[in-house]
This record gives C-alpha cells, sequence and structure tokens, in this order.
C-alpha cells in the first residue's frame, strides 16, 4: 500500500481537514448529548456507585475505636488479650462517652455480634468509676463478657476499614470467630430462600408473559389496522393506569370474599367454607405480576412481528411446509429477537420488582426487594441494603452476560 | 407426449372479499401444459387474486380451479406442489441461500445427497454456482431474485407463479432478468403463470397473454395477435402506443367498412368489433402502421400538421393534428434520410383500412 499522504486542496493532509470538517458537527452533537449525560452522572453513575461504596465501607467504626483496633492488631484470638488493649479501649469509650456518640458503634457492633449493645451501655455507665492502671481487670469486674474472648474477635473483625460481611450475610453466610466463612445458623438462613424465590418468580413471570404475549402480538401484527389499534390500545390502557391502582385491583379481585373466589365456589370447584387463598402468598405474586409485566413482553415481540413479512408464511407453504412447518421453521425464528428482548426485559422487571409482591404477595410472597427495602427503612442497615442491591445488580448483568453469549446483544429488537 | 392443454383450469371463477364487490367475474382460462401464460393487467384487476387463488392462499366464491384434471379448492397450498415467486423475493432472512433451497426438498423428506444434487442444478439455472452459504441479505436484488426464482424450482413443482417478481429491481436488470427466466422456462418447460403490469415484460416473456381488467380475461392470445390484433379497445389502448378516432360505421362490407368520423370525414377501416351500420365505434391504429408520404397506394390518406417534435434517439416522435384528433402519433425512425421535420409543417399520412382497427365505443 502507499504510503503517501494524501492532501486536500489546501495543503493540509486530506485527514485533518476532515476533522476540521467534521469538529463543528462533532462539537453539536457533544452538545445535544450533553445535559443527558451529566443527567446520567448525577442521576445514576454517583448513586450506584455511593451504594458500592456504602456496601463495603466500614471505617465508621474504625474512626471511632482508633486506638483499641491499633491495639488489637497484634492480638492472635486465642487467649484474653493484654492489658494495652482494655487501656485502649479505655481511652476511646471515654472520648465517646464525652461526645456523646457511642451509641453508633452498639449498632454495628451488635450485627457483629449480639450482647454488645448492653455490655457497651454497661461499660459506659460504669466508665467514670475506673481507676488507671489495670484495665482489663477493672473491665471484666464491670461485666464478665469483656473476659470472654468470643466478643473480643468480634471487635477484632470490626477493625478492618473494608468488608466483604454484608455480602456473605446476603447469601447465608457469616465470618465464625476464627475470621473462617461458615453458614449462618439455620434459623437465620433467610436471604437464600428469597434470591430462590425472586428468581422463580422471574422465570415464571417471564414464561406466563411469553406465553399469553405471543398470541397477542400475532394478533397485533396482522389483524387490519382498524382491530388491531383497538387491541392495542387494550394492552397499552392498563400501561398507562397507574401501578398501584392496577395492584389494588388485583387485591380486589383476588381476596377471599372476592369476584374470582365468588366464581370458584359457584363453578363447585371449592366448598364457601374453604375458599382458596389467591393473595398474600405467591399466587398473587405470580398473576398481578404477570398482568403488569405483559405489555413489556407485547411491544417488542409486535414491533418484531409487524416486521416479517406475511409473505415469508406464504412462501413457506407453497414451498410444501404444513402451517406448523413454516411457523416453526420461519416465523419463529424470526420472532427470537424480539422474544429475547421482552423476556430480558420482564425478566430483569421481574427480579427487581418492589410494590407488586409488597402489597399482593404477603409474607410467602415477597421477593428481594422487599428485603432490601425493610432494611432501608425499618433496620435501617443500609450497608446491608446496599450489598443486596449490588448482588441484585450482578445478577442482572451477569443475565445479560449469559444472554449476550447465547442468543448476541445484537438479536435483541425493541422496535 | 401430447400436451395437456387444460393443464390449469379456471372454470366459470368468482371472487369478492366484502361480499359487494367482485374482485374476479366469471374468470375462464385453460393453460397448457408448459406453457408461459401472463395475466396482465392494471392494478385492482383481478390478476394478482387469480394468482393467490391457483396456490390457495384465497378461495374462490365461485366455481372451480382445476390442476392437472383435479379439482384444487380443498387442496391447502402446501399440497398442491405449485412453486411461487413472491413480488418482494419472500427470501427466508435467516437461513443462508443453501438452507432457502433446501427448505421445500427437506419438508418433503428428500435425501440430502439427493436434495445437494437438487439444490446444485437450480443453482447453476440461476448462475448462482458459489453463493450457498451467502445469507439473503448480502446479495443484491438481482441476486435474491434469482435465488427465490431457484427455490420455486427446486423441487420440480407442476407450475410456478411469479407474482410480479421484476418490480423491484431496476431496468437494465429488469431486462436481463426477463430473458433469464424466458431461457429457463424453456429449457426446462415447466408450466409457468406469471403476473405482471408491465406489458413489454409480458411481450418479451409470454407464449400467451391473458389481458385482465375489471376482473375479466379481455382477450388471450399470443403477444403479436394481441398487440396487432387487439380484439376491443381496452386492449388496443392498454397495450402499446395507440392512435384512436371516434365515428359511426356509414357502410360496411366484407372486410372493410367506411367510418364516419365526427368532424365529418369518412375513413376505410377493419370491421373487428362492428356489425352493422350505424353502430358508434373507435378506431385504433398503431403508430408505426401510418406512413408518412406514403410511395404505394394506400386506403386512407389525410392530411396533418406537426404539432410537436420528441427526439427519442432511435426515432423521433411526432405529435400531430390530424382529422380532428390533436393527439396522433408518428413514430418516424432516425434513419440517415432525414425528412425535414419541423413544428407546423403539413405531413402526408396514409395506411391501410387493415391496420385500422374499427372496436368497440367504450
Amino acid at each position: 500500500m502507499s504510503t503517501e499522504q494524501i492532501l486536500s486542496s489546501d495543503g493540509l493532509p486530506l485527514e485533518v481537514s476532515l476533522r476540521k470538517a467534521e469538529r463543528k458537527n462533532k462539537l453539536k452533537a457533544l452538545f445535544l448529548v450533553g445535559p443527558l449525560f451529566l443527567f446520567l452522572i448525577i442521576t445514576y453513575v454517583f448513586p450506584i456507585g455511593d451504594m458500592l461504596f456504602r456496601s463495603i465501607d466500614d471505617r465508621k467504626i474504625t474512626k471511632m475505636l482508633p486506638n483499641t483496633f491499633t491495639a488489637i492488631e497484634k492480638w492472635d484470638g486465642k487467649n484474653l488479650p493484654e492489658e494495652p488493649v482494655y487501656a485502649a479501649l479505655y481511652e476511646d469509650l471515654s472520648y465517646l462517652k464525652k461526645t456523646k456518640t457511642y451509641g453508633k458503634i452498639i449498632a454495628r457492633l451488635n450485627y457483629e455480634k449480639g450482647g454488645f449493645s448492653s455490655l457497651i451501655k454497661k461499660t459506659v455507665r460504669k466508665l467514670g468509676k475506673f481507676e488507671d492502671g489495670n484495665y482489663k481487670e477493672q473491665f471484666i469486674n464491670v461485666h464478665k463478657r469483656w473476659g470472654q474472648p468470643e466478643y473480643l474477635v468480634a471487635l477484632k473483625n470490626a477493625a478492618p476499614n473494608w468488608t466483604y460481611a454484608k455480602y456473605l450475610k446476603g447469601v447465608d453466610l457469616k465470618f465464625d470467630q476464627n475470621g473462617d466463612i461458615v453458614q449462618q445458623p439455620e434459623d437465620r438462613r433467610i436471604h437464600k430462600i428469597l434470591w430462590l424465590r425472586t428468581l422463580k418468580v422471574a422465570f415464571w413471570v417471564t414464561i406466563f408473559c411469553f406465553v399469553l404475549a405471543y398470541p397477542i402480538s400475532y394478533l397485533l401484527a396482522t389483524l387490519p389496522m382498524k382491530y388491531s389499534n383497538l387491541l392495542m390500545i387494550c394492552v397499552l390502557l392498563p400501561f398507562w393506569t397507574s401501578l398501584l391502582v392496577r395492584t389494588s385491583s388485583w387485591m380486589v379481585l383476588l381476596q377471599q370474599q372476592g369476584p374470582i373466589n365468588d366464581l370458584i365456589v359457584m363453578l363447585g370447584l371449592a366448598a364457601n367454607d374453604n375458599r382458596p387463598e389467591l393473595m398474600y402468598n405467591v399466587i398473587g405474586t405470580f398473576v398481578a405480576m404477570t398482568q403488569i409485566l405483559l405489555p413489556f413482553m407485547v411491544l417488542p415481540l409486535y414491533s418484531v412481528m409487524k416486521t416479517i413479512s406475511p409473505s415469508l408464511m406464504r412462501a413457506g407453504k407453497s414451498l410444501g411446509g404444513t402451517p406448523f412447518v413454516a411457523f416453526r421453521k420461519i416465523y419463529f425464528p424470526l420472532t427470537v429477537p424480539g422474544i429475547g428482548a421482552g423476556s430480558l426485559l420482564v425478566f430483569i422487571l421481574a427480579i427487581g420488582y418492589y410494590i407488586t409482591p409488597a402489597l399482593v404477595g404477603g409474607a410467602s410472597g415477597s421477593l428481594i426487594s422487599n428485603t432490601i427495602a425493610y432494611h432501608m427503612k425499618s433496620s435501617l442497615d443500609w450497608s446491608f441494603a446496599a450489598a443486596l442491591g449490588t448482588m441484585l445488580l450482578v445478577g442482572v448483568l451477569t443475565i445479560y452476560w449469559i444472554y449476550n453469549k447465547l442468543v448476541g446483544i445484537d438479536n435483541i429488537k425493541l422496535g | 407426449m401430447a400436451k395437456n392443454k387444460e393443464f390449469v383450469k379456471f372454470d366459470n371463477v368468482d371472487k369478492s372479499y366484502d361480499g359487494k364487490i367482485l374482485v374476479v367475474k366469471g374468470l375462464n382460462l385453460d393453460i397448457e401444459e408448459g406453457e408461459f401464460v401472463t395475466m396482465l393487467g392494471p392494478s385492482g384487476s383481478g390478476k394478482t387474486t387469480c394468482l393467490m387463488m391457483l396456490a390457495g392462499f384465497e378461495t374462490p366464491t365461485h366455481g372451480e380451479i382445476y390442476l392437472d384434471g383435479k379439482v384444487i379448492s380443498n387442496i391447502p397450498p402446501h399440497k398442491r406442489g405449485i412453486g411461487m415467486v413472491f413480488q418482494n423475493y419472500a427470501l427466508f432472512p435467516h437461513m443462508t441461500v443453501y438452507e432457502n433451497l433446501a427448505f421445500p426438498l427437506r419438508v418433503r423428506k428428500i435425501p440430502k445427497d439427493e436434495a445437494d444434487k437438487k439444490i446444485d442444478k437450480a443453482l447453476s439455472m440461476v448462475s448462482l454456482h458459489g453463493f450457498e452459504a451467502r445469507m439473503p441479505m448480502q446479495l443484491s436484488g438481482g441476486q435474491q431474485q434469482r435465488v427465490a426464482v431457484a427455490r420455486s424450482l427446486v423441487f420440480d413443482p407442476q407450475v410456478v407463479l411469479m407474482d410480479e417478481p421484476l418490480g423491484a429491481l431496476d431496468k437494465n436488470l429488469r431486462e436481463s432478468m426477463q430473458y433469464e427466466i424466458k431461457h429457463i422456462h424453456e429449457s426446462i418447460g415447466v408450466t409457468v403463470v406469471y403476473v405482471t403490469h408491465d406489458q413489454t415484460e409480458a411481450l418479451t416473456m409470454s407464449n400467451r397473454i391473458a389481458v385482465f381488467n375489471d376482473g375479466k380475461v379481455q382477450q388471450l392470445s399470443s403477444p403479436d395477435e394481441l398487440y396487432e390484433q387487439p380484439v376491443n379497445s381496452f386492449v388496443a389502448e392498454f397495450i402499446g402506443e395507440n392512435n384512436k378516432f371516434l365515428g359511426q360505421v356509414a357502410d360496411i362490407s366484407g372486410d372493410k367498412c367506411k367510418v364516419k368520423l365526427d368532424n365529418g370525414i369518412e375513413i376505410l377501416a377493419n370491421p373487428v368489433a362492428v356489425k352493422a351500420k350505424g353502430e358508434k365505434t373507435k378506431i385504433s391504429l398503431r403508430p408505426e402502421r401510418a406512413i408518412i408520404d406514403p410511395k404505394d397506394k394506400m386506403d386512407n390518406n389525410h392530411k396533418g400538421k406537426i404539432e410537436e417534435i420528441i427526439y427519442h434517439g432511435d426515432h423521433t416522435r411526432l405529435r400531430v393534428d390530424l382529422l380532428g384528433n390533436k393527439d396522433f402519433i408518428l413514430k418516424v425512425p432516425n434513419s440517415t434520410a432525414r425528412l425535414d421535420l419541423k413544428k407546423g409543417n403539413e405531413l402526408n399520412i396514409g395506411w391501410n383500412s387493415i391496420d385500422c382497427r374499427a372496436l368497440d365505443p367504450k
């Protein structure tokens, strides 16, 4: 290939003058996407970054007990630590008592091990009576737990600035006294069940949506304009209705004295005094979520089917394929991009769905998002909520990645 | 082997979509085995509907269609064994060329090595060897067209239907494809029913042409007959260029008749659709049958004034004011003996009565 540079008429290399000519357009384009870019940074990238950060950030307690943690670092965690550790603890607690901020470490240490609440409170109360020297003995005198190594191990475990303990907790694991990863006690293993239930619900809701949406989309794409418009409105009308209204109307329909139960009793499928529970369990979650997420499956499917020429099916039939073969070999493969897009959309939305399971799911129908909300609003363990949220995000990205490997992301069509 | 004269037979077929308007009215049409028949007509004339009824995608409202002597109304499309080339080719976009061609063979459960041979043959027929692994999107319009033709022939159908297959191609490609399809037809002798609204296409390719209008076949005959001997004024005007005069039959005797035009002048014509004196008629005369300054004696000789001259390269078209018709078209070949053509000049124009057909006044 010739390496000779092509010059434009004013003597500049062609590349340079092309860049010059394009610069104005590029600037214009940048100016147009600028606001959105900023918006995304502020409302999306920053909060997610903060969430990731919060889920592993454990510096608060490190700052509040600086001397203790420095001293405890050298301890092997087996026999009770030596005097300097207790001295440092005395120093830190005195400062916290003075500034009246010791309440903040109680909650944190309680996550590590139950029993710290009363331990710290009692110690702080008696702190004024402490004498110089021999702090170890005085601490153990105030509360015998200061003489039990496991409490000091818990303290030592809380020392590092960064921790992934919240992630372990998210899958029912924890650090034991020796810093090994072990399962939570059986009665506290709740998150694994929730994760599995969330995946199961999302999976089945996606399947139900697909089964319901495929024929609807086919009709939408093939009916004459005037009917398909009407059908389209029927599909979109719920879409335009408030989510809360739709969910509460499901509550009206599904309740034990509701019309659906009435119908079941009328048809003799259940006795009047033994009406099935359709709500506050996983059935309610399934039904309501399928209905609410249906448009997200219909729309991508419809937009893909709309582009499939009816002559393709005719060609398939004229070439000798039975209607079924023509559908399976020609029509269906061509709708796969729409199925992929719709399923991915529904699955990802379902996996993080909150309001509907919260209202109609009850205890057995609640999902991981409800737990996140609980930790955000009630238990105020934000870093755990952040860890769960991050795990959810990673899960979604993994699904996206798998989809990309299996089907190819360029095979997605949203219209 | 005697060929079946009624290989495809439309027997008094009606078709209505809405129960109010008949799109096809009492259609009778026989197509011989191995023939290339074109259905030609303006859009909305019912020609595509006929094709769809033959393919099985529409059912006749009344009447029967026979294929090789058998009624096919109750046979679903996939069992009719009719190949079809669609307007937009309808290649399966997710399959390679090979898979597209293999589809009709696979559904017929033809063993792979035999299928491969057939695909090979079909592809070499349309000179697309080596394109097996391409996707339809990677082919040009003409190549896609050829794949569609190959696919419609690969399973050796009894009849191939083509629904305006060349409509989307540019002019040059269209012309070369016309010859290609014609040659394929000649070499394998399959029966082809071809639908188009392009008369050139119909004239160059077909054995016989059925001119459709208003749901009826207006004329079914060979291209030359259709052009030179149209049986009614629709056909005369639809096919090729046509000069027309309106008038009334003044006298009729044997193969000639006198027609009195609206301006009172009488001309000699060939009575095709008129039988008696006093009938209204429309006279049709092909531009190339009228001669300027004829040397031989001709039945009609009249003077006309040049209104417009349009240069066409190989010939020049003159718009002449002749016998009260201001749109009389003349074609002058672009030969060395150039006439002195100027706007406003008077010309002597002559033609024979046999070329000047007195048709229905519609």
